[in-house]
């Protein structure tokens, strides 16, 4: 048995595994990365339209700061989100972003002068100041009060990736290409490690670590229609399942993006609208402001994906031989704009739906995007149940998104929780608990209880088919557990998913070829991504109220009074055909921002008795302190800069002086 | 309105180069799969209904499957480019395809670009190079970048690393350690850029010498086959006469 030992271990070579990796490194650490694909092809590249920090350079960010970022996310998340963590990360991600202007990434930058903008269908001249010209722009985004999304063009996860990837280069950081975490090692308190599959050779091995980190993305490939790269299917969080261990949270909270390209699903950036893009129906009508006067195409991803399927299914949908779609116009934006900020966009439009965005229409029709569930964590990053386990990015359930993360949120938490996940790791292996005590032959348990499982699926002969049964899985979960749901075909899912996974137990293989073996992939694949799938189908079952992403057209309202609950999800016992399904409460009497209306979406949900309470406490607390500023005020209602590291407790400087 | 237009459908020949390096009895070989062609496919679909229908021991790379990550580069009847965007209606009903030359075959389609751009971005040291990388003030404001600049350097920063442009080069088939048009893209890319402190003399010692700038026989096929059209002879002549004049 080959092993490999070293401090860290990072399951995941994205923007969030790597800057995770670059911070443990810098503390001494010996760190490995594993990756399914070389680092820099990781779908953080597929990030386009922007990253969200509260810089407020250009005019349209004028006045923004952490206290607005922090509403506009909690107000996104529809009050599911862990308040202190989305405090957290709204102070770090200037400092992120800062990071990497530093680092090389080449944000697009404020040209002092008069601009042409388009705003709600309507050309505007705006003028940039003298003093912000050459600091780094943003543009406007969905459910934010400000232009708060800085941007590469429409790059910018690909410009965030390479200048990540260079400096973990440059740091000497091994990146283990092609391999597979199968497994993790622990035993029942403290996870140590991995059982890896090299995925060019079929080899397996055994990693051993003080601190493991799943930083390996969501799982957006349990569905049939999703933006997703096809490498996205929740194997990392599925191994964290399976430990028996640690748990899921929110798993049901599933976001669908309105801009994926119909039928293929490929993503066009939300910053088309940002930008002045509008939706229209079948006969070219503007709809949006119709069902959402104040933000229009710009309220949270889950209002206007909802409103759009509303839309097409009152029948006003423009029809193609794949069905029924709608379109996104940025003719509107002109063909100057396109070519420089939205290039990508029209490089998908031209190779894969051969048409120029600048003159014609974009089908569009929302499809699977984010997963907002994930490895439940602290606000460290650390697994509360095991011992040693990190998770980061959108593998995690930090739980700054809550029920709908908001466009532009999502890299940023890659780099913000990066640098925090990775400081609270090299501390972890500097601790008297990070040191790692256990035995080899538990590596070697492992590493012979995967290779039995292999051994297994090849000497099966059930005859059923691994591509069969996941294309069915795809569908129940498209058809069943997607935008609109209901208790009777949330409960056929489940049913249907547990007949799947049965019948997963029973895939054999038709070849036997040795080394990559890509049916042997797909065959291991399938019973983990079935475990997310119920997890996902369940949880959603079991919530009776509507929240973000999460409908239910059978409880339409979201209930505060009882579901101001975070949802655990755990696999006890290997033999298990159902997760364990427990809930964390939310504490309103803690919270900064007590539930309200969002400002868009849904007026009416079902206050919970604390709320009131709690705002009584809010008011009457900031009535006696007298004057305060914003940093007192906030200090005053929930402190968070002792759950940061020390380096990154100071404030953030901004334009002409403020903090 | 209709989206994507329409042509009567086909049944493709699909001839793959075939071989499995791990398998001691495997030689290349050609492969023909006949599959009937569907609205609007690409080579990612084709590929994937041939590996779940016909032979599923078929390896291939993709990730994005959107045209953004470069994984899928290939020899598409005679040309390096990338698979999951190359739509099937494009092409005549016999397709061929090979794995990209000048990378280390895993099987099939599927090479190690990934191990090769690694050594590439390790030995020309493609990142910023720059005092106090890992004590930045990140309260600080920003360093301000003339907006045009910015743009500039991510026109350069758009190689997806697929591969395509080596595939493409005459002297990266003679000579194994060319850095080819990616490598050098990369020079001009942080020699542009403001924040990296190195100097010409610096970069010549990278690429000074006929497996760097002066190992291009400025044959073109680099820029012409590049799947972001990226300025690559442009970028490579510059470099050139910069790297002479040290």
């Amino acid at each position: 048995m080959q092993i490999i030992y070293t401090d860290v271990l990072v399951i995941g070579g994205g923007l969030a595994g790597q800057r995770a990796a670059i911070g443990a490194r810098r503390r001494g650490n010996e760190v490995i990365v594993l990756s399914l694909v070389p680092a820099k092809r990781s779908h953080s590249a597929a990030a386009q339209g922007g990253m969200q920090a509260s810089l407020g350079n250009c005019l349209g960010g004028a006045g923004d700061n952490e206290d607005l970022h922090f509403a506009d996310t909690v107000r996104g998340s529809d009050w599911g989100a862990d308040q202190d963590v989305v405090r957290m990360f709204a102070h770090m991600a200037p400092k992120a972003i800062r990071e990497l202007a530093a680092w090389g990434v080449p944000w697009s930058r404020v040209q002092r002068g008069e601009h042409s903008i388009t705003e709600d269908g309507k050309k505007r001249t705006v003028t940039e100041d003298d003093a912000a010209h050459g600091l780094i722009t943003s543009r406007n985004f969905g459910g934010t009060a400000k232009w708060r999304a800085c941007y590469v063009s429409d790059g910018t996860g690909h410009a965030m990736l390479y200048a990540m990837s260079n400096q973990a280069i440059a740091a000497g950081i091994p990146v283990h290409e092609r391999t597979e975490a199968m497994a993790l090692i622990h035993d029942g308190q403290r996870c140590c490690g991995a059982v890896v599959r090299n995925l060019m050779t079929g080899e397996l091995i055994a990693y051993m670590a003080k601190a493991t980190c799943i930083a390996t993305g969501g799982f957006g490939r349990i569905y049939r229609v999703s933006t997703n790269a096809i490498i996205n299917e929740g194997m990392g969080a599925a191994i964290a399942l399976e430990t028996g261990m640690a748990s899921l949270g929110n798993m049901e909270a599933v976001q669908f993006h309105p801009t994926g390209i119909f039928p293929a699903g490929i993503l066009v950036t939300e910053g088309c609208r940002g930008d002045g893009g509008l939706l229209l129906d079948g006969n070219e009508h503007r709809f949006m402001p119709d069902y959402e006067p104040e933000k229009r195409e710009l309220a949270s991803r889950d209002v206007v994906s909802r409103r759009m399927e509303q839309h097409i299914a009152a029948g006003h949908g423009a029809s193609s031989r794949f069905g029924e779609h709608l379109w996104l116009d940025i003719r509107l934006l002109g063909a100057d704009h396109i070519n420089t900020q939205l290039r990508e966009v029209k490089e998908i439009c031209q190779y894969f739906l051969g048409i120029d965005p600048a003159s014609e229409l974009i089908p569009v029709r929302p499809a699977q995007h984010y997963s907002m569930g994930g490895v439940r964590t602290n606000a460290h990053g650390q697994s509360p149940q095991l011992q040693g386990l990190f998770a980061v990015g959108e593998a995690a359930c930090w739980d700054m998104h809550g029920f709908n993360r908001l466009g532009g949120n999502s890299v940023a938490e890659t780099v913000v929780a990066g640098m925090i996940v990775g400081e609270a790791m090299a501390d972890f292996c500097a601790s008297a608990e990070g040191q790692l005590q256990l035995s080899t032959s538990l590596a070697d348990d492992f590493l012979r209880r995967e290779a039995r499982k292999l051994d297994t699926i090849a000497d099966n002969s059930g005859g059923e088919s691994a591509v069969e049964l996941t294309r069915l899985m795809q569908q129940t979960m498209t058809e069943k557990v997607g935008i609109f749901r209901s208790g009777e075909t949330l409960q056929q899912a489940v049913d249907a998913l547990q007949q799947l996974h049965l019948r997963a137990g029973r895939v054999g293989l038709r070849s036997a070829a040795r080394g990559p073996n890509p049916e042997l992939v797909a065959a291991y694949r399938l019973p983990r991504m079935l475990k997310l799938a119920l997890c996902v189908a369940r949880g959603a079952l079991l919530r009776t109220e509507s929240r973000g992403a999460h409908f239910r057209e059978d409880f339409p309202q979201r209930d505060d009074r009882q579901w101001m609950q975070r949802t655990l999800a755990s696999w006890p016992a290997a033999e298990d055909c159902l997760p364990t399904i427990d809930y964390e409460p939310l504490n309103i009497m803690n919270m900064e921002l007590p539930p309200g209306w969002r400002g868009y979406g849904a007026r009416d949900y079902i206050e919970h008795p604390d709320t009131a309470k709690r705002q009584l406490q809010i008011d009457t607390l900031l009535a006696e302190a007298g004057a305060t500023d914003r940093h007192q005020r906030q200090q005053l209602l929930m402190p968070f800069l002792h759950l940061l590291p020390q380096t990154f407790r100071t404030r953030n400087q901004r334009l002409g002086g403020s903090e | 309105m209709s989206t994507i237009p329409v042509k009567a459908l086909r049944t493709l020949k699909i001839r793959v180069l075939r071989h499995n390096p791990a398998d001691p009895d495997s030689t290349p070989n050609m492969q023909t799969f006949e599959l009937e062609e569907a609205d609007s496919m690409t080579l990612f679909v084709a590929l994937n209904v041939i590996r779940e229908e016909q032979d599923p021991s078929l390896a291939f790379d993709f990730v994005c499957r959107a045209g953004i990550c470069g994984s899928c580069g290939m020899i598409i009847n005679g040309r390096p480019g990338l698979a999951c965007r190359t739509l099937t209606r494009d092409l005549p009903e016999d397709i061929t395809l090979a794995p990209l030359p000048g990378f280390e075959l895993i099987a099939d389609l599927s090479v190690n670009t990934g191990k090769w751009m690694r050594g590439i971005s390790e030995r020309l040291e493609t990142w910023v190079h720059a005092q106090g990388l890992d004590t930045v003030d990140v309260d600080a404001l920003e360093t301000p970048m003339e907006p045009e600049l910015a743009q500039q350097l991510y026109e350069l920063e758009r190689c997806i690393e697929c591969g395509c442009c080596i595939a493409a080069c005459g002297t990266a088939q003679m000579r194994e350690d060319f850095v080819g048009a990616v490598g050098l893209n990369q020079i001009t890319r942080f020699r542009l850029d403001p924040r990296d402190e190195r100097d010409d003399a610096d970069f010549y010692e990278l690429v000074g010498d006929d497996v760097g700038v002066f190992g291009c026989m400025t044959l073109l096929g680099c820029e012409d086959m590049c799947p972001k059209d990226l300025p690559l002879a442009t970028q490579i002549a510059f470099l050139r006469r910069r790297m002479v004049a040290v």
